[in-house]
């Protein structure tokens, strides 16, 4: 370990901060750019979508039960389960699967 | 405070998984409690998260930061329309510094100026569910056999797939950003080039591209559903 976990905290801290208290400072009229608004509100999406995959088949003790966790978790979300439902699911399928498999 | 006891409940769950990942990526429970307490974000710690477990360069911390938690600036943007206009600077500030995708939820649910007190009541209880979730986490992380650590740690991905689905359902640009995503993460953690980057700096190049093409191809329309525009709207009505 080269870098010092108190210094990763503390940037991450600082950029964390900076983004939530920059604009209530600053910010004193609605952004305007469309094309802007457009980046901000498909950013969420994009980058959890890729953090999820495929790091979520890499968490897991084998590569199949984290994919299998996937698939039952987007169509759990896809019908409209609760966020509970969903994690638990996930969870259930990982334990399960690499019992029976 | 009321409202802010089933977010703390869901925030112990959540971040009991977030810990799970930091004990992982290699932190203390001290330094997880230390993480939480002052980020406050699911994605964005768990994007550090990373980072610190690739032992990347500082610059990727930051710049991952800043993707991650890039919606909070478009909350905070809209939160900052939300203010009555007399409001003190550190009113603004401390309730900026917990603007989390429930309490923002919460925040603009209500009708007219944002009331600091209410949020503080919030916060008072969502904070230590969120903090101490981690630390738990962390700990028991250590003790719990590797299946349940293994299963556990999907939970994570439940609440992202939980978040994204249902807006790719609704919405066809949505859904076709994150078949995209989920399509372009995959080959790009196998590619040459980007597969020698880290996990971390392939999220970053991902998002700012996608989400890019996304904003350049199909731009928002000015309707309601998207969550700056209800506000917008709702501001009209205060």
């Amino acid at each position: 370990m080269q870098h010092s976990i108190w210094t990763y905290l503390f940037l991450m801290s600082a950029v964390t901060f900076a983004i939530r208290i920059v604009p209530v400072t600053l910010l004193r009229r609605e952004i305007q750019s469309r094309f802007l608004r457009s980046f901000l509100f498909y950013v969420p999406y994009v980058t959890l979508a890729v953090m999820t995959f495929p790091a979520i088949t890499e968490t897991t003790q084998t590569p199949v039960s984290g994919a299998l966790a996937l698939v039952g978790g987007i169509v759990l979300a896809f019908f409209g389960a609760s966020l509970f439902q969903v994690s638990a699911a996930c969870c259930i399928i990982v334990f399960v699967a690499e019992r029976v498999l | 405070m009321h409202d802010g006891i089933p977010i703390a409940l869901g925030y112990l769950v959540v971040s009991f998984t977030l810990g799970i990942a930091a004990r992982n990526a290699g932190l203390s429970p001290a330094e997880g409690f230390l993480a939480s307490l002052l980020n406050n974000a699911s994605a964005g710690e768990y994007a550090g998260f990373t980072v610190i477990a690739a032992d990347a360069p500082y610059l990727t911390i930051i710049l991952l930061t800043l993707v991650a938690n890039a919606r909070y600036l478009l909350m905070s943007c809209v939160i900052s329309q939300k203010f009555a206009p007399d409001t003190s600077i550190w009113h603004r500030i401390f309730v900026a510094f917990d603007i989390t995708d429930e309490i923002f939820g919460i925040t603009i649910a209500r009708k007219g100026y944002v009331a600091p007190f209410y949020n503080y009541g919030a916060m008072a209880v969502a904070m230590p569910g969120w903090s101490i979730g981690t630390l738990l986490g962390i700990v028991a992380g250590n003790i719990l056999p590797p299946s349940v650590v293994s299963a556990l740690s999907v939970a994570l991905y439940g609440m992202f797939l939980w978040i994204i689905v249902p807006p790719a359902r609704a919405d066809r640009v949505v859904g076709a950003l994150v078949t995209a995503s989920f399509a372009a993460s995959f080959a790009a953690a196998h590619i040459g080039v980007l597969a020698a980057l880290s996990a971390g700096t392939r999220t970053i190049l991902l998002t700012v591209v996608l989400a890019g093409l996304g904003a350049a191809l199909s731009p928002i329309a000015e309707k309601a559903g998207a969550a700056e525009n209800s506000a917008a709207s709702e501001k009209e009505d205060a």
